[in-house]
């Protein structure tokens, strides 16, 4: 009898203070599984124990390598905020690299969205060719790949999707504890979703379990960012507290998580801040570019909960310590009229001394016909030529535009890219329910290796905290950042659909009343009319007629 | 004395046949309401924040749904639009049916099937038939059988027979009418419990002509079904009037509860609703009096301890239930053989007498009162 795969789990919660006031949560559940779904020859999986089992089919019927998908309520405010530590666009954003071994790549990808709408609660079936695109340099594998074929990558996003509590749930559900115990007890809808910025994702992908890469295993992330507003949750003060937070406190780690720990970001005001209860665990971590101090607290320790048993964090701090972001991003739609428009993307560099190349990745829908001969990248007024231009043009209603560039930010400077376009007219069917809203666009993505102040750690470390270890850190000078802007919201030219109706009553009155009219006139003779006599002359007539008689005047 | 010995044993026969028809009946009444699984589509039609109170009404329903015992991969819940998350609404993530935010319908674990630009007619029409395509995940798929009892539940704006689908499209009387048959030639359902919400909704259920359904609405043909209360601080109104009364009374319910239909036919009278809610029962067979309202509301298996063994595998069938069963099928024939009746004639309404009527002014002004001899 075979001995089950060695799985484990472990959960994370990092609470960052930003300088405005506001404050950071992100959840982190990351489930390591030694198995292979994708082994050829062996038996199939079907002894399921923490990771999910709906997801596990998912994997192997579809034979996928990587799978990363995100659910996103707001956009992530870089200047005010900072860089999160796992970045997700505005909506639904869906990114899979197939093994390479899948013949039909596409038959796969619709019904693996398909199978995802179910999973997730999620409009995701809306993905098709018109909206997915296959980047050839933006999106390499983030875990274990060999695949550089961009044909077994596909992305999709879904700019409108909305998020709500019906896709927490079976989020929720995918965790070995679901919401009953471990961090994932905070996790209560009202409070999550009352927020600035929500974000919920599923990242799936092979990984080394050592440095050799002698054993691979299978690695299932759950993230969760929340960033609650200092004004509409936060009562203006800069306190902050669990309970105020998320309306609950923990009272005990998962049982079957191996780590559960919450953990600080104490590094800006030392002096000014004040934490309860007090730890003395301290972690150090580079992450970010930025070497930063953590306390930390264990939560599979019973001492973190002291003679309550409930752990609640308290928070105060004072000084206002704006950390500047090194890359940053916004886009938005230039023009007036229904007709044309511009579309200009302004990327900041706003390192010292330092120039750095950045990946661009546009993906416009059929609609918004580009032209690209208009495309213009500036750098300080004056040309910036990219290095590297990847561009498909569009199918009307087959597939997007793709632009992927490699452009050269010089230190300290704005970069901005242009390019016009053209709206289309659609079909009448082809028209939302609320056209008058506009269509959206979604976000661009930047991705960059952006340089370090401070020198990154390449070691492979099993307890390294998992916020610093989702992205692989293949050299100490740079760290890699994915930056999306904000989608855009452009309106099409919309016909009246209750013009129809209105039209074809007012011609058919118009038509009736003016054909008749002039009918009459034409064929219409006027004569003089005797009146008609009297009853008794009538009678007499009519007598005279049966008689044949002449009848009278 | 063949005679008299057959005479002797007349008895015994007489007597072993009884206690073998007892045992027989005793397992006819144990499966006597036909169905062993409860399914529900739920359907909120309408879209925008000034319709809060269609999807408040669709959630109440399903709260009370799932309360009773039928679980989410039973329930198909379609919204059109989303309210809790919406950024109109001051309190996210959450729908309240009662003013003063008393009653949180969304409530923490909600999985909505069909969401935003999916509640179709077609997509509602190919859940009821099962014509889904091949890579539809099995939470949007109604995959009931000829043993489920479904509840179909319908809200958002309507008129006389059509219901709107988000402003852009309608669904007629007719089409509902043939998507209930085309469930019964498939053999979909056991019994079908149809409550409409809308305006004129009565309109809706009159051209059904397949058997085992039963149908509620909130108004008759003519009337508009009206609101309850606006909450002042959301802004919006936050349910309809006959839904309201309905949450009322379904709370009331608890899944081992003997209420029956005849107390839901009694719910909002005209006094409250100031609507006159309608039901149609003519093509179902069981005397509404006799069904429960955990037969569709709720999913309740029943169990029946016992110690005496009952024999299921008798060939025999006691006289009784085959003469039930008789009558059964001679319903189903003639029900089914029914032609749906001829729609009447019924006088132009206003609009088009006006049109006409302007026709005819401008007509005669021009030519003078005295070419009116030439039509009469």
């Amino acid at each position: 009898c075979m001995t089950p795969a060695k799985d484990q789990f472990q959960e994370e919660l990092v609470i960052r203070p930003l300088h405005s006031g506001d404050i950071y949560a992100s959840f982190q559940f990351r489930t390591l599984w030694d198995t292979d779904f994708l082994q050829e020859g062996q038996k199939k999986v079907s002894h399921y124990r923490l990771f999910p089992k709906s997801l596990g089919q998912v994997l192997s019927k579809f034979s996928v390598q990587e799978l990363h998908i995100s659910f996103t309520q707001g956009f992530w405010r870089t200047m005010q905020w900072g860089q999160p530590f796992i970045p997700s666009p505005p909506g639904a954003e869906l990114w899979v690299w197939f093994h390479h071994t899948v013949s039909d790549v596409d038959g796969n990808w619709k019904e693996l969205t398909n199978v995802l709408s179910g999973i997730f609660c999620a409009s995701l079936n809306f993905i098709d060719m018109t909206n997915t695109v296959q980047p050839s340099a933006s999106f390499k594998p983030l875990g274990l790949g060999n695949a550089t074929d961009h044909r077994f990558l596909r992305y999709a996003t879904l700019p409108r999707e909305i998020v709500c509590t019906e896709n927490l749930t079976p989020w929720k559900k995918l965790l070995p504890c679901g919401s009953k115990a471990g961090l994932a007890v905070l996790m209560k809808s009202e409070k999550l979703f009352h927020s600035s910025f929500h974000s919920q994702a599923v990242h799936i992908r092979p990984i080394c379990q050592d440095e050799q890469c002698t054993s691979k295993a299978w690695e299932l992330r759950q993230t969760l960012n929340v960033v609650f507003d200092h004004y509409t949750s936060g009562q203006g003060k800069k306190e902050w507290s669990l309970f105020k937070m998320f309306s609950r406190t923990l009272t005990e780690a998962c049982p079957l998580a191996s780590s559960s720990k919450v953990y600080v970001d104490i590094t800006d005001n030392p002096e000014l801040f004040e934490l309860s209860p007090a730890t003395p665990l301290l972690s150090q971590a580079v992450v970010l570019g930025d070497r930063r101090t953590y306390s930390v607290y264990d939560l599979t320790r019973a001492e973190t909960f002291g003679q309550l048993r409930s752990f609640n964090l308290l928070l105060r701090w004072k000084g206002d310590n704006m950390l500047r972001p090194l890359l940053h991003a916004e886009r938005y739609v230039a023009g007036f009229g229904l007709q044309t428009g511009e579309i200009h993307t302004v990327i900041y560099n706003n390192h010292p001394y330092r120039a750095f190349p950045v990946l661009l990745m546009d993906s416009v829908p059929w609609y918004l016909q580009l032209y690209i001969h208009t495309l213009t990248v500036t750098s300080k007024s004056r040309d910036n030529k990219p290095s590297y231009i990847h561009y498909q043009p569009a199918k009307d209603r087959h597939r997007p535009h793709l632009l992927e560039m490699l452009i050269q930010l010089p230190p300290h400077s704005m970069t901005e890219v242009t390019v016009q376009f053209e709206r289309a007219l659609l079909k009448w069917t082809e028209y939302t329910p609320d056209p008058n809203h506009g269509f959206y666009v979604g976000s661009s993505v930047i991705s960059a290796l952006v340089p370090s102040m401070v020198a990154m750690s390449t070691n492979f470390t099993q307890d390294q905290p998992l916020f610093s270890s989702f992205v692989p850190v293949k050299e100490e000078s740079s760290y890699f950042v994915r930056v999306y802007t904000e989608p855009l919201l452009v309106n099409l030219p919309t016909p009246d659909f209750s013009m129809p109706y209105n039209v074809i009553c007012l011609t058919c009155t118009v038509v009736a009343v003016g054909y008749g009219s002039f009918y009459n006139l034409l064929t219409r003779t006027f004569q003089v009319d005797e009146p008609s006599p009297p009853l008794a002359k009538r009678l007499a007539n009519f007598i005279r007629r049966i008689r044949g008689v002449p009848l009278l005047a | 004395m063949y005679s008299l010995s057959l005479h002797f044993f007349y008895p015994w026969i007489y007597l072993k046949k009884r206690i073998f028809t007892f045992c027989t009946i005793e397992t006819g009444q144990f499966f006597s309401s036909g169905h062993t699984n409860n399914w529900a589509v739920l359907v909120c039609t309408s879209r925008f924040w000034f319709n809060y109170r269609h999807v408040a009404n669709t959630l109440s329903v399903y709260r009370s749904v799932k309360r009773l015992g039928i679980p989410d991969s039973h329930i198909v819940l379609m919204l059109a639009d989303d309210m809790a998350c919406n950024y109109r609404n001051p309190k996210p993530a959450t729908v309240f049916s009662h003013k003063n935010m008393e009653l949180n319908v969304y409530g923490d674990d909600v999985e909505v099937d069909y969401r935003g630009y999916e509640v179709t007619v077609e997509n509602f029409l190919r859940v009821l038939t099962g014509r889904l395509p091949p890579s539809t995940p099995r939470s949007k798929r109604l995959l009931s059988d000829d043993r489920s009892n479904i509840l179909i539940y319908l809200t958002g704006h309507g008129g006389n027979g059509f219901l709107k689908f988000q402003d852009s499209e309608e669904i007629s009387n007719m089409e509902l009418a043939d998507a209930f048959e085309q469930m019964w030639q498939k053999r979909r359902y056991n019994e079908l419990l149809f409550i409409i919400d809308t305006c004129q909704g009565a309109s809706m259920y009159e051209r059904f002509y397949s058997p085992n359904l039963m149908a509620l609405a909130s108004s008759q043909v003519g009337e508009d079904s009206l609101s309850h209360q606006p909450d002042l601080a959301i802004g919006v109104h936050l349910m309809d009037k006959y839904t309201f009364y309905l949450l009322e009374f379904l709370e009331e319910v608890h899944p081992a509860s003997q209420a029956n239909m005849n107390d839901l036919f009694k719910v909002c009278p005209q006094s409250q609703c100031v609507s006159t809610p309608g039901h149609r029962t003519d093509l179902f067979q069981r005397n509404p009096g006799s069904v429960l309202i955990t037969d569709f509301f709720g999913s309740v298996r029943k169990v029946e301890i016992t110690k005496d063994t009952i024999n299921l595998t008798s060939s025999v069938k006691p006289p009784i239930q085959s003469i039930a069963e008789h009558h059964v099928l001679q319903f189903v024939a003639d029900v089914s053989s029914q032609n749906p009746k001829q729609k009447d004639w019924h006088p132009p309404d206003g609009f088009i007498l006006g049109l006409w009527t302007l026709i005819l002014l401008v007509f005669f002004q021009t030519y003078g009162i005295k070419h009116l001899k030439h039509i009469f």
